[in-house]
Formats: structure tokens, C-alpha cells, sequence
């Protein structure tokens, strides 16, 4: 790492010297004095210690899940963070540097995110990936504008699945709303509760030969898990597309979208050692087929040669995006959040292949142990019966926000609220469970559960 | 520079091989050569319909991704798939077997808007200065 060295008084002399001037502040001459230094609406200056004191006391008001049991998910997760990704983030060369404008002078750079999309595309079974997205919701969006671009407009219905998460469908709502595309699902009338029930099988009739993509999502937003494989044949029967929106840390355990048929794999790479924080900064993650790789958004790098054989990393397929193709690019949006994707590939190199099947199965696993004893209590039930991940749906004898009011009283951050979403899911919570949830603490959701339908 | 005495023209360096109510469109020499090497081209499909001065491919090069438009209207009849696997055909070859499209020709009169063999050599001479 490069030192750190103070400019001097004298380094300053001379640089002022060079530039024939006496002081810095005849730098600011063409600033009218009344505007040089307007005064400011702030209380009085404090010290050190008392601002930190001041913040700490604001910061502790927030709730957080190092003191509270948490059982919410719903796209983003509590898992356990090893302390090799946060010690690799922080060094300088990473932590600090703004993405470069002649990106082949950082090579450093350029080889993390070469190795974080190889290991997506390991894991999704695809066969290109880029240098990523802000979000998952946004990533999911810009496979709608790939497909857009795919087709050149020649055809343009959209199917969403009616159980894909309900924030991915308003960001792409809002970036179809300029775009001749027009939105196919089988939730007219509201996402009435048969229609979010059934399989994905049930998508089939809404294709035809208008049809450009098709977007489903795996563990659905429900956290039911569904082969894709008959829906991907139809899909490509009819020459549209399929996307899939994932959970990375499923497919440890799940076939990877690429073997069923996948055109596009996107996801929210959050759960790849990504703290919660808040909702962001996070991770879309976005992989493709390369017959597709010219219509991705997004930057690649590409590893090569040098003129002396040596390997090297270079941004490739620069044409395709915005800066040379302006209006005809797929997306007007290149930006990722580099170090957030390089915390995902610290985050799968910690763990390994294994390791990443390990936290699977304990997510899995501790799931399927909470539903099991959460079923039993009377008054409740399980809205589904399909397979699940990490995730369920549990129907609650009174509206489920009432429910997480009395959770939180008693420590523990409860499930998602489907209500606020699917008005006719008012009595279901949308429960995650994680390999940071101890049998204890499941253990004693069913407790208070239980109480709370005898209170 | 090549510049076959029996094609048409345009400002934008596409040619057009007319055969009574069809046409051969391609890129010329000077094309090719101001896009350096060509590593990528993107067709349409036969069938489709466009109109004079409309995108109907994109050429890319190292340099950039160039769009190539219609000299007249007209409907593609046939695609050169070959040109969509050797793409460094359009650099050895731009006036044969670089060939793009072949399309019927909606409306003969916007041919004289073109610019002949003698018109175009002077039209790049003047920009190579």
C-alpha cells in the first residue's frame, strides 16, 4: 500500500510557486467574498467525545438483530458474515477506490470481479456473468430490457409470476412505464390467493409468440421451490425467454437454473456475506447464455494475454454499452458496487463448494424444523404444502401484524407481513429461518406463538 | 481503394447491388477500413420491413459498434448468416461475400438519391484530407 504522505507548508509554497500565487485563498477569488464562507444553521461546535456520544446514543435506539431474535427474510437475510470478508474489504486498495476510468491500470480490481462473476456462473450454471447490479430488484429489471433488446422490440409481453417479490415487480413496473412492453399475469382483479397458489405450470397459457421473457423466482417469493423445467420448454417453445431470479445461497443445495433451462439467472446477492444494513448497499447479481452477451447490461471483465504472455484482466465487450452505443445500448446503467460484489466472492472462496452446501442445509434444515413444530400449534397452519427452502408461509388465527407487535415486545423480529402486499394474505407471516437461529430460539417462537393464541 | 463501378452508394459508406427489383446491401472498402477489425455483426431477419436511412445491422468493431442503415426502403428477403460466424469477412471481402442483406426494393425513385462509382470516390477522398 502506498504511504501516506502530508503536504507540507513547504510542498504547498511550491506549489504555489509554480502557479504564481502568494496563498491558497486567492484560489477562491472568483467566488464573491459573501459566498466564500456563508454561515452555516449549526448549533455550536462540540468535542469529539460528545458527538460520538451523541451518535452512539441515537444509533443505540435503533433495533437490531445482535439483540433481537430475528425470523424475517423476504429477500434479505441474517446470516452469518465470516470475519475474512469484512478484513479483505477493508484493506485500502479495496475500500477505497472509486471504480478507475482507465480500469486497466487497476488490475487488482479487475481480477476480483473476474473471479466474482466466475463464481456466479458456477453457481447458476451459466455461462457469462457481469460485474453486477445495485440490487437484486434492479437486476431483475434489466433482464426485461435485455429481453427487450433481444427481440428488438419485436415482441414485447412480459409474464411475471404472480409470486415473484412484490418490490422486484414495482422496479419493473417502473422502468417498463416508458417502454412499449406490456405486463402479462394471471393476477387480474388483485393477486387473488387460488392464483398465487398455484404452480408455475400455471404461467404456461399466458405465452405466446408475443411473449419476450418470462420471470419466475426460485425459492419463489413465498419460499416454495418449483422445477422450472416443463415452464422453461414451454417458454422456449413459444422463442421467448425465461429468467430466474434466485436466492444465491439456495442453489448450495438447489439445481442450478442453467441445467433446467434458465436464459437469464438474476438475483439479490445479499446473503453472500452481506450485512443487512438497512436494505443496502447490496448486490444484483445477473448471468446469462453467451449467444446473449453483446445484449447484457452491465461491465465484464475478461481475462487475457499481454503482449508478453503474461495473464491479465481487461473490461471486454466495452461496445455494447452506454458510453459507445449511447441510446442503443440495453441499459443506461453500467454502474455496480464493486466492493459489495467483492464481499460476495470473499464471502464463496471463505466457505467453498461445501461450505456454501453446509449453510444450505442448516437453513434448510432449521426451516423444516420450525414449520414442523409451528404447524402443530392449534390455530395455525401452513398456507403450502410445496417444497421450501428457508422460507414459509404461516397462517396465523388473527392478522399477522398484530402478531409481530407482540413478537417484538418479546424480543424477536417476526416474519414478513404478506398483508401489506397481498391484502388477501392478512393472516399469513412469511417466516425465514437461518442458520443463525438456534434451535433455542426456534424453539421459543413456538412457545410465544402458542401463548399468544391463548392470551 | 475498391469502389466497384456497378454499385450505388450512400453518405453513410453502405452499398446497394441493384438486380432489377432486388438489392444486395453491404459496407464499403472505406468503410471496413475506418472501422479497423470487425469482431462482431448483428443481422435482421428475413421478412422484416424498413425504410431508407432506418438501422438495419451493427457492425462491431475493436474501435466501436457502428449502425448501418437502409439506403432505400425495402423488405429483407435474405440474410447472410454466414456473416454472423466470420465476421472478418467484411473487412477481406465487402463487396462479396461480406454481403448483408438482399431485400426487395419498396420504391425504385429513391435509388437516384444515391451516389454513384465516380460520385463516392470523390466523396471519400474528400475525407481522407
Amino acid at each position: 500500500m502506498t504511504q501516506f504522505i502530508p503536504h507540507t507548508d513547504s510542498d504547498r509554497e511550491a506549489m504555489l510557486d509554480i502557479i504564481g500565487l502568494k496563498r491558497v485563498d486567492e484560489l477562491f477569488q472568483d467566488v464573491p467574498a459573501a459566498y466564500r464562507f456563508p454561515s452555516l444553521n449549526l448549533p455550536p461546535a462540540v468535542s469529539e467525545m460528545e458527538i460520538v456520544n451523541e451518535v452512539q446514543a441515537l444509533a443505540s435506539l435503533n433495533e437490531n438483530t445482535h439483540e433481537l431474535i430475528c425470523f424475517l427474510g423476504a429477500g434479505a437475510y441474517n446470516h452469518y458474515i465470516p470475519a475474512v470478508v469484512d478484513s479483505i474489504l477493508r484493506r485500502g486498495e479495496f475500500f477505497t477506490a472509486y471504480t478507475p476510468y482507465q480500469p486497466e491500470v487497476s488490475q487488482g480490481t479487475l481480477q476480483a470481479i473476474f473471479e466474482y462473476q466466475s463464481l456466479i456462473a458456477a453457481l447458476t450454471g451459466m455461462e457469462v456473468c457481469n460485474a453486477s447490479h445495485y440490487d437484486g430488484a434492479t437486476a431483475v429489471a434489466e433482464a426485461v430490457n435485455m429481453a427487450y433488446a433481444v427481440f428488438r422490440g419485436k415482441r414485447n409481453k412480459l409474464v411475471l409470476s404472480p409470486a415473484l417479490h412484490p418490490q422486484y415487480r414495482q422496479t419493473v413496473q417502473t422502468y417498463i412505464q416508458n417502454h412499449p412492453i406490456s405486463l402479462v399475469t394471471n393476477d387480474e382483479g388483485g393477486l387473488k390467493e387460488h392464483n398465487l397458489l398455484t404452480d408455475s405450470e400455471a404461467l404456461i397459457p399466458l405465452v405466446d409468440d408475443q411473449t419476450m421473457l418470462v420471470i419466475v423466482q426460485y425459492p419463489d417469493f413465498f419460499g416454495r421451490v418449483y422445477d422450472y423445467s416443463m415452464l422453461a420448454e414451454a417458454v422456449h417453445a413459444a422463442g421467448a425467454l425465461l429468467a430466474v431470479a434466485i436466492n444465491p445461497l439456495a442453489l448450495g443445495l438447489l439445481k442450478p437454473p442453467g441445467d433446467f433451462g434458465a436464459d437469464i439467472v438474476m438475483g439479490e446477492g445479499q446473503p453472500l456475506g452481506i450485512p443487512l444494513s438497512f436494505g443496502g448497499p447490496y448486490l444484483g447479481l445477473f448471468a446469462t447464455r453467451k449467444e446473449y452477451v453483446r445484449k447484457m447490461s452491465g461491465r465484464l471483465v475478461g481475462e487475457t494475454v499481454d503482449v508478453h504472455n503474461q495473464r491479465g484482466y481487461v473490461l471486454t465487450l466495452t461496445a455494447r454499452e452506454q458510453h459507445i452505443r449511447r441510446e442503443k445500448a440495453t441499459s443506461n446503467i453500467c454502474t455496480n458496487q464493486g466492493l459489495i460484489a467483492l464481499a460476495s466472492a470473499v464471502y464463496m472462496s471463505a466457505l467453498g463448494k461445501h461450505g456454501l452446501r453446509q449453510v444450505a442445509e442448516l437453513n434448510y434444515h432449521k426451516a423444516h424444523y420450525a414449520a414442523e413444530y409451528l404447524k402443530k400449534i392449534p390455530g395455525y397452519a401452513l398456507w403450502s404444502d410445496a417444497p421450501f427452502f428457508n422460507e414459509f408461509v404461516l397462517i396465523c388465527p388473527e392478522p399477522a401484524e398484530e402478531l409481530n407487535r407482540y413478537l417484538l415486545d418479546k424480543g424477536v423480529i417476526g416474519g414478513y407481513v404478506l398483508g401489506q402486499d397481498f391484502p388477501t394474505l392478512n393472516h399469513c407471516v412469511l417466516i425465514a429461518v437461518t442458520e443463525m437461529n438456534s434451535r433455542a430460539e426456534i424453539d421459543y417462537l413456538v412457545e410465544l406463538l402458542a401463548g399468544w393464541v391463548d392470551k | 481503394m475498391n469502389i466497384p463501378k456497378d454499385l450505388k452508394y450512400t453518405q453513410n459508406d453502405e452499398w446497394i447491388k441493384v438486380e432489377g427489383q432486388t438489392g444486395l446491401i453491404g459496407v464499403s472498402d472505406f468503410a471496413q477500413d475506418s472501422l479497423s477489425d470487425v469482431v462482431y455483426v448483428e443481422l435482421p431477419e428475413s421478412g422484416d420491413m424498413f425504410n431508407k436511412g432506418e438501422t438495419f445491422a451493427v457492425v462491431e468493431s475493436v474501435k466501436a459498434a457502428s449502425d448501418i442503415y437502409m439506403p432505400v426502403s425495402g423488405e429483407v428477403i435474405e440474410v447472410n448468416e454466414v456473416l454472423t460466424q466470420q465476421y472478418e469477412l467484411v473487412n477481406k471481402d465487402p463487396y462479396g461475400k461480406a454481403w448483408m442483406i438482399k431485400i426487395n426494393i419498396k420504391e425504385p425513385s429513391e435509388l437516384d438519391g444515391l451516389m454513384d462509382a465516380a460520385a463516392y470516390e470523390a466523396y471519400c477522398m474528400e475525407r481522407q484530407h
